[in-house]
């Protein structure tokens, strides 16, 4: 399965601040109502960007000087919660390619990469001063760099972390794990002939 | 040097290792339910494979299953929609189905254990992050996302990275009134939410010693409020006595030789832990949360953070909980007003917390204005609770007794918080719109001090609501 080599993530970003943004903020328990993830895009942060009657409320995602934005910078723990994969799915859905934080819940740092998103983590002040930067300049372009783990923009640039199995999945086109999980062939059934097994007992109802 | 339960499971259940440098993981028991699974089975036809072995994939119906009624259609229609897909999903591909009319449906985290599909040594994975509620078992499991349900679906396997293991002792005796539920937010206040991000906690000590198999579960349950993927408690005798005659576990000769290979499972006396963290019991309080995230709790007695007295870089985050919670700068957090209780969830809804609940509730009643709504974590449950005669206790202290599901911990069904309402809540997460409403404010607690609440209407010390520790020993 030829899948797309993600090396380097370019594009405007937007600051949505805060730690421990959990996967109800990303995207509220009424939208995981479905059967696909389709239209997922515009639930993303539903219940900070809008109040009950609809109208806005100010939220980074509603400032029209960071529409288009494909890169978001986060504080810590970003996506802790749920395991829901509609949250990163909504965060694809709405564009974003890239996220940078400071550091990620584990079930949403998979699922992202699963979807060929990097989450990569910076120091906080990096991400600061990159915030004020976009604040400054919101049609500055920002790149991710999943090959030299770095963040490029204007004259600057900083180290970013990501572990080496996400970022060479990313970097070969092994993102999605299922063309290699299922070359284990015949070994997949010698482990579950050894591998214990919840039966139903004869005599039971 | 000896190993961890955590690393013989992992070793044991290692296919090979990936081309990233990921192992490819076996993961004996998948437990699957309606919300996280329909885009997998989707995945799965898109590629034209098959479940790869149907017997290791166990469905149920819980997130979205009203608990007032079970007429069909429900009167949802995305949720009637939800149940159709599943029903469809289970009979296409074979797999085993809880369904409402079973008997036997509930909170996928309480039916893998009721019936036995939950053993020691096991790897066990669902698209749902309270799974870690099944290592009380000895197992290591965890919450997987959607592209992950379809792996396990199309290859029983999983590509995953090894996690560290952090042990955590907690020595000695709980004060009364101090149960399972206080322990664990005692532990996510002391190590914090993002505190096991990259670890396995293993718990252990005293405590867990004499612990029950539902304790160890409440306290498993939320290993991932703690940032820790997965939870768990060593296999022993208590373990073993639980699990004993249950539909899938082994019986007979079977069931010595799996005794006995999950006592060698057990982490080594001489286990090397990434970390160890000792708590001691005298320490642990009634613990309730006062903001929206399960570590921002404090003992009943305490008052609120005033963000004036914290470091600059943690009065944003502070004041935000606060505000959302309309709670003042270092109020005292008892005696908060309570709009709605509600007892239930993966986390508390099995039968020793109706039990212990409905002993202190039996001739109190629900205070004028507050909705107080209990709910069984499984219909077993809810049928053990009407034959111990528990469900006329709640109705005749004023709370609804309804069906089982999740409910109100996340609110996917209709019982939802109105606008700004207060829940004094036994469920697992106090974040903003959790419980169905933008706007609604949850209280973390033991059920104990659900019901305490209930009574009082307000944030309440459940010790001197019903004079607990008076009764020990009664």
């Amino acid at each position: 399965m030829a899948l797309e080599q993600i090396t380097q993530v370019t594009g405007r970003a937007v600051h949505v601040p805060g730690n421990d943004i959990d996967t109800d903020r990303i995207t509220p328990a009424r939208y995981l109502k479905v059967v696909t993830f389709d239209g997922l895009g515009e639930a993303l942060f539903y219940d900070e960007r809008f109040a009950a009657d609809g109208s806005q409320k100010p939220h980074p995602l509603n400032d029209p000087r960071f529409k288009g934005a494909t890169v978001m910078l986060v504080g810590a723990n970003f996506g802790c919660g749920s395991s829901r994969e509609h949250s990163p799915q909504a965060i694809y859905r709405a564009g974003f390619r890239a996220i940078i934080g400071e550091s990620f819940a584990e079930i949403f740092f998979g699922n992202s990469t699963a979807l060929s998103m990097p989450c990569v983590v910076a120091d906080k002040a990096e991400i600061e001063a990159l915030a004020a930067a976009v604040e400054a300049d919101p049609e500055m372009l920002v790149t991710v760099d999943v090959g030299s783990l770095e963040v490029w923009y204007s004259d600057q640039s900083f180290k970013v972390r990501l572990p080496e199995s996400a970022q060479n999945a990313l970097v070969n086109g092994r993102w999605d794990p299922i063309a290699d999980l299922l070359e284990a062939g015949e070994a997949l059934e010698a482990a579950s002939a050894r591998l214990p097994k919840a039966a139903r007992q004869k005599g039971e109802k | 040097m000896g190993k961890s339960l955590y690393e013989k499971v992992w070793e044991a259940h290692a296919v090979r290792t990936l081309p990233n440098g990921q192992t490819q993981l076996f993961i004996d028991t998948h437990l699957v339910h309606e919300v996280t699974s329909p885009q997998a089975f989707g995945m799965l036809r898109d590629l034209g494979l098959k479940v790869r072995f149907p017997e290791r994939t166990f469905a149920t119906v819980d997130h979205i299953v009203p608990t007032d009624s079970l007429r069909e259609p429900f009167a949802d229609p995305q949720a009637d929609e939800m149940i159709r897909q599943l029903r469809q999903n289970v009979k296409d591909f074979g797999i085993t189905f809880f369904d409402v009319t079973s008997g036997l449906q509930g909170i996928v985290h309480v039916i893998g254990p009721e019936n036995g599909i939950t053993q020691p040594g096991m790897t066990i994975a669902c698209g749902d992050s309270h799974t870690s509620t099944h290592g009380a078992f000895g197992a290591i499991a965890f919450g997987i996302g959607t592209t992950q349900v379809r792996d396990i679906l199309a290859t029983q396997t999983l590509a995953m990275g090894k996690l560290k293991v952090r042990r955590i002792n907690v020595e000695g005796s709980l004060p009364p009134g101090v149960y399972a539920k206080d322990v664990i937010l005692h532990i996510i206040k002391t190590l914090g939410v993002n505190g096991g991000i990259g670890y396995a906690y293993e718990y252990g000590g005293s405590v867990f010693d004499r612990f029950s198999m539902e304790e160890r579960m409440t306290v498993c349950n939320m290993s991932i409020e703690g940032g820790a993927r997965a939870g768990y408690v060593n296999p022993d005798q208590t373990t073993f006595e639980y699990l004993k005659g249950r539909p899938y576990c082994p019986q007979g000769a079977a069931w010595d030789a799996a005794v006995e290979r999950w006592k060698s499972l057990a982490s080594d006396p001489d286990t090397h832990y990434d970390e160890v963290v000792n708590i001691k019991a005298e320490n642990i309080a009634p613990t309730v949360t006062w903001g929206i995230n399960p570590g921002q709790g404090c003992a009943i007695t305490d008052r609120v953070p005033n963000p004036a007295q914290y470091p600059e870089a943690e009065r944003a985050g502070l004041q935000e909980a606060l505000t959302h919670m309309k709670l003042e700068p270092g109020q005292p957090i008892k005696g908060v007003k309570v709009n709605v209780a509600f007892l239930g969830s993966c986390t508390n809804g099995r039968i020793s917390d109706f039990r212990e609940a409905a002993k202190y509730l039996k001739g109190h009643k629900v205070a004028p204005g507050v909705r107080a709504i209990a709910v069984p974590g499984s219909q077993v449950v809810a049928k053990q609770c009407e034959e111990e005669g528990l469900d006329l206790v709640f109705r005749e202290a004023g709370f609804e007794w309804r069906g089982a599901g999740c409910s109100m911990c996340l609110a996917m069904n209709p019982d939802k918080l109105i606008g700004d309402e207060l829940s004094a809540s036994s469920s697992n997460r106090n974040f903003k719109g959790r419980q169905g409403s933008a706007t609604g404010r949850t209280v973390l607690m033991s059920p104990l001090m659900v019901v305490a609440a209930a009574v009082t209407g307000k944030v309440s010390d459940a010790r001197e609501v019903f004079g607990v520790g008076e009764l020990v020993g009664a």
